[in-house]
């Protein structure tokens, strides 16, 4: 029984890990970029987030219909604008660049709302709410509303990746950027609209992280690194394997945990360095590159 | 990360000019004393350089949310110069920032000290910060006070231990509470409400949380000679996302006391998971955790009645040697000037700058940091976090301050309003309430 409530305490923190590392598969994925802000932009979607609820006044749910647009708009500038110049033949300057923006937003974080750690406060109470199975088996609530909407999340960008003309542009760039051009597709663009949709999963995974625990202008890195391992152990470039990946990071810190407690992290870090061992592009890559 | 302009020409330019930077800029936090309507008569050139290393940045930074306030406060106090010997002299006081990083103090610490030549060095909050910066005032002589560290943690670690024969440090000086303090004030709360005595000890796997959960100079030994039991899974990592082993472990054992060391977004994550799970105490005592009001906040309702120790509140029955203020009065105009709820590390900070001037005053000529260092261990004052002595104090090196258990409450004046439900080890600090169970 206690090893069937570990596991299910696994997949439900699986679907934060899969929020965090959608988005870094999707800029990698289509534009082979690696974005050390990653954590950072997270962080600032939670802040987004925070005010967007203090000054409407709405349910912190709602206010993922303002987060979500806001920091897709701001991806698509922020991709057309300086990310788009960092993109070449040479992998370095996207990194520097990233990790010179990772500074900027920790420090104008801090500026403006000071160190002092935050959170969203969700005043029904269902932050603490839980469906009680048996004794020693309660599923929180919010943790599966997380899961749930990190599978929704992958569902919808699968549909618009094999199911669009968006996503065949998506799809094309990522494969050759070359003939994608030849064939009338404005890379620059579709860079940006990559950039802004998966700065929308950013901004999901933000506002719901602020309302599990609390969030500061440095907690960002910390974030990130999870992130990356989902992304690895899944294999680049795939949604699905993404999924796979943040719910195997997980059940695997459960387990972990369930060893020893100073395991659990460690274990997560363990089972991603195995994968990558044994399947070095992940349990499920799309293409080869 | 922060860049600040530790360039030692930037201030020759501006020694004369009042150069104050509020709100923690980019720019440098270079201040010149001086000025004023009344222009006092400064003996020479030479003026008193104070400096002071405090986390204003990084993850640490809500130590130091008050600096700013404090030292505006410091500077007027000082405007007039301080009569050394027979000399008044101009004082300034060189702020710099360790990034919560503890190379960064140390950087910063030796910068003070060998490019600004500063007369006395203070530094504040938690050993990352304290320890590197008494290390580089030990080795490069340079008296030294530091505050806002448990004082095993700025001791042990360096290399000094609190036995005959332990030996003690020539140049830097502390004054804060021990884990000792924290031990007994915690089971003094625990003790005066009726539970089973099983105790949930949640500790991570930093400098903090081995401490507390140490066999030997830890809870343990205390638990188990106060006839509690411990539940102690083990140590976890901090920044952890889930902790329903723990909370697994806590619930089969029946623990009804819960206590750790934790950080806020930790205990958050554990706190909301234990709601959950269906894990729930009478009583929460945490450490480092519940601190600031605003970590309680990020609690929603559930934080209410969650303990911890309290080692400054506007309660606290002790005034200011320099500005002559109370508790009560430097907690009020902070709240005035800020719109913020007081915190704790306030009135040390500020009692950091009272002893650091009544050393200064009393070392009977500048720059002679012998003199000075003598003064620092000769110290005996009223400050307000109380007494700090030196002289007269058992463990080499240290003072030590009171601590007192308090509970957070719903419905003050602020969200969560800080109530002093047990004064065991600091009976002149009023009680606000009895200790109440968790509901």
């Amino acid at each position: 029984m206690e090893w069937i409530h570990l596991l299910i305490q696994g997949v439900l923190l699986g679907g934060l890990y899969t929020l965090f590392a959608t988005g870094l598969s999707l800029m990698f994925g289509i534009m082979r970029l690696v974005n050390i802000a990653h954590g950072d932009f997270i962080i600032l979607a939670a802040y987004v987030g925070l005010v967007v609820i203090d000054v409407l006044g709405i349910d912190p749910f709602l206010a993922l219909l303002v987060v979500v647009p806001l920091m897709g708009g701001g991806g698509y500038i922020l991709q057309r604008v300086l990310l788009n110049r960092t993109l070449g033949s040479d992998i370095l300057p996207p990194l520097l660049v990233t990790f010179g923006l990772s500074i900027i937003i920790q420090n104008v974080l801090l500026e403006v709302f000071s160190g002092d750690s935050q959170r969203v406060n969700l005043d029904n109470g269902l932050d603490i709410a839980s469906i009680q199975i048996s004794e020693y088996i309660s599923i929180g609530v919010l943790p599966l509303i997380i899961l749930i909407l990190s599978i929704l999340v992958i569902v919808v960008l699968q549909f618009v990746f094999y199911k669009t003309e968006l996503g065949r542009a998506f799809r094309a760039t990522s494969d050759d950027q070359d003939i994608a051009r030849l064939m009338g597709i404005s890379n620059k663009h579709i860079f940006g609209l990559a950039m802004a949709v998966a700065m929308a999963v950013v901004a999901v995974a933000g506002v719901l992280l602020s309302m599990r625990t609390n969030f500061d202008p440095s907690v960002g890195p910390s974030r990130l690194l999870y992130g990356f391992e989902a992304v690895i152990i899944g294999g680049l470039g795939s949604l699905w394997g993404t999924l796979a990946g943040g719910l195997i990071l997980g059940v695997a810190q459960a387990v972990g945990a369930h060893i020893d407690p100073g395991w659990q992290i460690l274990m997560g870090h363990i089972v991603f360095l195995v994968i990558l061992v044994i399947r070095p592009r992940g349990l499920f890559p799309r293409s080869i590159d | 990360m922060k860049y600040k302009n530790n360039n030692p020409h930037f201030n020759v330019d501006s020694s004369r000019r009042s150069f104050i930077k509020k709100s923690g800029g980019i720019v440098a936090s270079v201040a010149v004393l001086g000025g004023g309507s009344i222009a006092p008569v400064f003996a020479a050139e030479r003026t008193i350089k104070f400096g002071y290393v405090s986390p204003q940045t990084g993850p640490l930074a809500s130590f130091a949310e008050a600096d700013d306030f404090i030292l505006t406060g410091i500077r007027e106090k000082l405007k007039n110069g301080i009569k050394i010997g027979s000399k008044v002299y101009r004082a300034e006081i060189l702020v710099r920032d360790s990034q919560s990083n503890a190379s960064r103090a140390s950087e910063v610490a030796s910068q003070l000290i060998l490019e600004e030549e500063v007369d006395i060095m203070l530094v504040a909050a938690t050993p990352e910060t304290t320890n590197p910066v008494s290390d580089q005032c030990e080795v490069n002589e340079v008296p030294c006070i530091s505050t806002i560290a448990p004082w095993q943690a700025w001791m042990i670690p360096r290399g000094v231990f609190p036995a005959p024969g332990g030996g003690s440090f020539d140049w830097t000086y502390h004054f804060f509470w021990g884990l000792e303090d924290v031990i007994s004030t915690y089971t003094g709360m625990w003790e005066s409400l009726g539970t089973n005595k099983v105790v949930a000890g949640l500790f991570p796997n930093d400098s903090d949380g081995n401490a507390w959960g140490d066999p030997s100079v830890g809870f343990p030994p205390v638990l188990a000679k106060k006839g509690f039991k411990l539940i102690d899974p083990g140590r976890f990592q901090n920044m952890s996302d889930d902790f329903s082993t723990q909370i697994n472990a806590y619930r089969k054992g029946e623990a009804e006391i819960l206590t750790g060391v934790v950080i806020p977004p930790d205990f958050t994550t554990f706190w909301t998971q234990a709601k959950q799970q269906g894990f729930n105490p009478k009583i929460a005592s945490v450490g480092k955790g519940m601190l600031f009001p605003s970590a309680v906040e990020s609690l929603g309702n559930v934080g209410h009645n969650l303990s911890t120790e309290v080692w400054w509140s506007p309660n606290h029955p002790f005034s200011s040697s320099l500005s002559g203020e109370s508790a009560r009065e430097l907690a009020m105009e902070y709240s005035r000037s800020s719109g913020k709820q007081w915190t704790q590390p306030i009135g040390f900070v500020h009692a950091l700058f009272e002893v650091a001037v009544d050393a200064m005053k009393r070392s009977g000529e500048l720059g002679e940091p012998g003199l000075v260092r003598d003064a620092i261990r000769d110290t005996n004052l009223n400050t307000i976090v109380g007494n700090v002595n030196w002289k007269d104090s058992p463990i080499p090196n240290v003072s030590k301050t009171p601590v007192v258990g308090g509970q957070w409450r719903l419905g003050g004046d602020y969200m969560y309003d800080m109530v002093i439900i047990n004064n065991d080890l600091a009976p002149e600090v009023p009680l606000g309430g009895d200790m109440q169970a968790l509901s």
